[in-house]
């Protein structure tokens, strides 16, 4: 494949298949202003990062999403990590939960905590945290259409330990919206669903005030295969319609916007990536300011989380993906993350080793500590290639804000497929450029070797599922059936009766209902959504 | 791409509750776009239903595509399902994330060919018009 380099084929384009020129010069930013546009860092519009002293004053939060099988396994892995010199957990979980099954139901049957831990009432939460003192460590929650039911769960166990609710620091992704487009992971109906997710915000802005109560995602939207700029736009465009619902609910904006948090993909890119970043500040910076009047500095900071593409690893060569992890983290860095999840480079054959998941939090230890990143704020500011791709990402997004505007604004533009078919676009356009050789990869399409050596990779304990299933009838047996009955029925009253039903599922929680039983009373008034089979 | 006479059918399926879709759907598109004809299920099917699409639909081929790990719970059900249904004539491929362990296993109990991320869609055409 020695031609390759010699006798590049390649279009010159981004990841995302955008044109870049062969040289950016000061023409390329037009009207280009400094002083509004980029700012200083740790002032308006947040260009070149939400503090001013950037990791000087405080290094990204090494977070690394953990989870597998019982709760009792996971607390394991968390403490290793912790021992490791991580600085925050974050919690998978497993696919029954997420979709707001219990580990006994007859869908659950082989997936328990196979993708990540299963928890199925408050034991299961108390017992994910033993030994970990909640008001030190912060904690991410991955889950979203029952984020609130989880919520519950993890403030009620919160409370059970004598740890105050102010004291809570961590998010909850709780962003539904990225469900219907990419990530397919929703029961109810787009609408209620949204609904749940204002109750959270509302209940969590009085009452547990720390906390990040979304986690407005692109991550997966990318990983479902779009481009870095829509990731971009529908992301942000997902956080207006939290945003608007909110508004409508009678929330006053500086209450909740400050606590609304975001999460982005890192992939191969790095320019396109860092653009990606700062045009995500600035444009947020001046929806928040300038569209929705927030008057708070703080509801104008986009803070956000990155993690590396795992839609970029390879199953060939899989040692090579620790260098793509690597390049991806810098991006991240390079522009202005507040956390950072780095992939483990087995991912694309298994959940990862203990080595595996070391080795990728060892690649941010250097990144941090010995590569000098660090060391000053937005290093890349002022470059004209980044400048003018951070121009042109704003532009995009706003058109495509414009679009879905034109689609019948955010839910409409759900139901009629309008994200789907878009991401779905990309993706094929995006494998369609390696099948012809357009784009290469490592290993895929060049420079391809015979004789991979087989990793080792983490087994699965078949015996999870049985032995979740058997604690959950022991609580199931313990408990009142009266005070499970009186809850329920709480919650379908509250959630009939159009109220928040956080504090509902507060005392469900306290009462050892079941993720499933909440899900199901909630289910009798807002439905349930069929995806369709459109490809 | 091949001419053919009369296309071949596959059916795509995604089984369990794995929303992982970017991969299947890809698929769908480049085998179309190669003279195939593409049936998709949907997300959230049952190995009874997606066996019973593939006799209802008369297909050649039933690729299923699983990325959350639970292929050695589902793949078995659904390669017995076929069976008794009688369809054995009936290919199957898998897609997802499959150890290369995992990948001899199932090829063993009777599943044709296992592809995992990076795999092209030319091979796959390939693969299937062979």
């Amino acid at each position: 494949m020695s031609s390759v380099t010699t006798n590049r084929r390649t279009p010159w384009t981004t990841v995302s298949g955008v044109p870049v020129q062969p040289l950016y010069t000061v023409e390329d930013l037009g009207n280009f202003f400094p002083d509004q546009e980029l700012g200083l860092p740790g002032h308006f519009p947040f260009t070149r990062g939400i503090h001013e002293s950037m990791y000087r004053g405080r290094l990204w939060t090494m977070r690394q999403f953990a989870g597998f099988g019982r709760p009792v396994d996971t607390n394991e892995r968390f403490h290793f990590l912790l021992r490791q010199g991580q600085t925050g957990l974050s919690t998978a979980f497993d696919l029954p939960t997420l979709m707001g099954l219990d580990s006994d139901d007859p869908r659950s049957v082989g997936e328990v905590g196979r993708l990540g831990v299963a928890v199925d009432t408050i034991d299961d939460m108390l017992a994910l945290f033993d030994g970990i003192d909640l008001g030190q460590v912060s904690v991410s929650m991955t889950i979203n259409a029952p984020a609130i039911v989880i919520m519950a769960f993890y403030v009620a166990a919160a409370r059970q330990r004598g740890v105050a609710w102010n004291e809570l620091r961590g998010t909850i992704q709780n962003d539904i919206l990225k469900e219907f487009h990419a990530q397919n992971e929703f029961v109810f109906p787009p609408e209620p669903s949204v609904r749940l997710v204002v109750d959270l915000i509302e209940f969590c802005t009085q009452q547990v005030t720390q906390w990040n109560t979304v986690s407005i995602s692109g991550y997966h939207i990318r990983e479902a295969g779009s481009t870095a700029a829509q990731e971009l736009a529908f992301t942000l465009a997902d956080g207006r319609h939290y945003v608007e619902q909110c508004l409508a609910r009678g929330m006053d904006i500086d209450t909740f916007a400050p606590r609304l948090s975001f999460f982005f993909n890192s992939h191969n890119d790095l320019f396109e990536e860092v653009a990606k970043y700062r045009a995500a500040r600035s444009l947020w910076a001046e929806l928040m300011r300038d569209e929705y009047k927030a008057k708070a500095e703080a509801s104008w900071k986009l803070r956000f989380h990155a993690q590396t593409a795992g839609c970029s690893l390879q199953a060939v060569q899989p040692e090579v993906n620790l260098m793509r992890v690597a390049y991806q983290a810098l991006a991240a860095v390079l522009g202005g993350c507040q956390s950072l999840h780095t992939n483990s480079m087995d991912e694309t054959l298994a959940l990862p080793s203990e080595h595996a998941a070391t080795l990728s939090l060892r690649t941010q230890q250097v990144l941090a500590h010995e590569t000098g990143v660090t060391n000053t704020s937005d290093p890349l500011g002022g470059s004209y290639f980044v400048e003018h791709f951070t121009q042109q990402m704003k532009q995009e997004a706003r058109r495509c804000f414009h679009d879905i505007a034109g689609q019948g604004g955010m839910i409409a533009a759900i139901e009629n497929g309008y994200f789907r078919r878009k991401i779905a676009d990309s993706a094929y356009v995006y494998q369609r450029s390696i099948d012809v050789g357009e784009k290469l990869i490592v290993g895929v399409n060049a420079f391809q070797q015979s004789g991979d050596k087989i990793m080792p990779v983490m087994p699965f304990d078949e015996s999870t599922e049985s032995a979740q299933v058997e604690s959950l009838r022991q609580v199931k047996r313990d408990r009142s059936w009266d005070d499970v009955s009186r809850s329920l029925d709480e919650i379908r009253r509250a959630a009939a009766a159009g109220q928040n039903v956080f504090s509902a599922l507060l005392e469900a929680a306290d009462r050892r209902v079941t993720v499933q039983e909440c899900m199901d009373a909630l289910a009798d008034s807002l439905g349930r959504f069929r995806p369709s089979a459109g490809w | 791409m091949n001419e053919r006479k009369m296309s071949q059918r596959i059916l795509l399926a995604k089984v369990g509750l794995d929303g992982h879709d970017r991969g299947i759907k890809v698929v769908a598109r480049g085998l179309r776009d190669a003279g195939f004809h593409v049936i998709y299920s949907g997300l959230w099917q049952s190995v009874d239903a997606v066996a019973q699409a593939a006799q209802d639909e008369d297909v050649d081929w039933l690729g299923v595509s699983i990325l959350n790990g639970a292929h050695m719970s589902l793949v078995p059900k659904l390669l017995e399902a076929l069976q008794q249904r009688g369809l054995t004539h009936i290919g199957v491929i898998v897609g997802g994330i499959i150890s290369p362990d995992d990948q001899e296993k199932l090829k063993q109990l009777g599943a044709s060919a296992c592809y995992g991320p990076g795999t092209s869609i030319d091979s796959i055409v390939e693969f299937l018009s062979s």
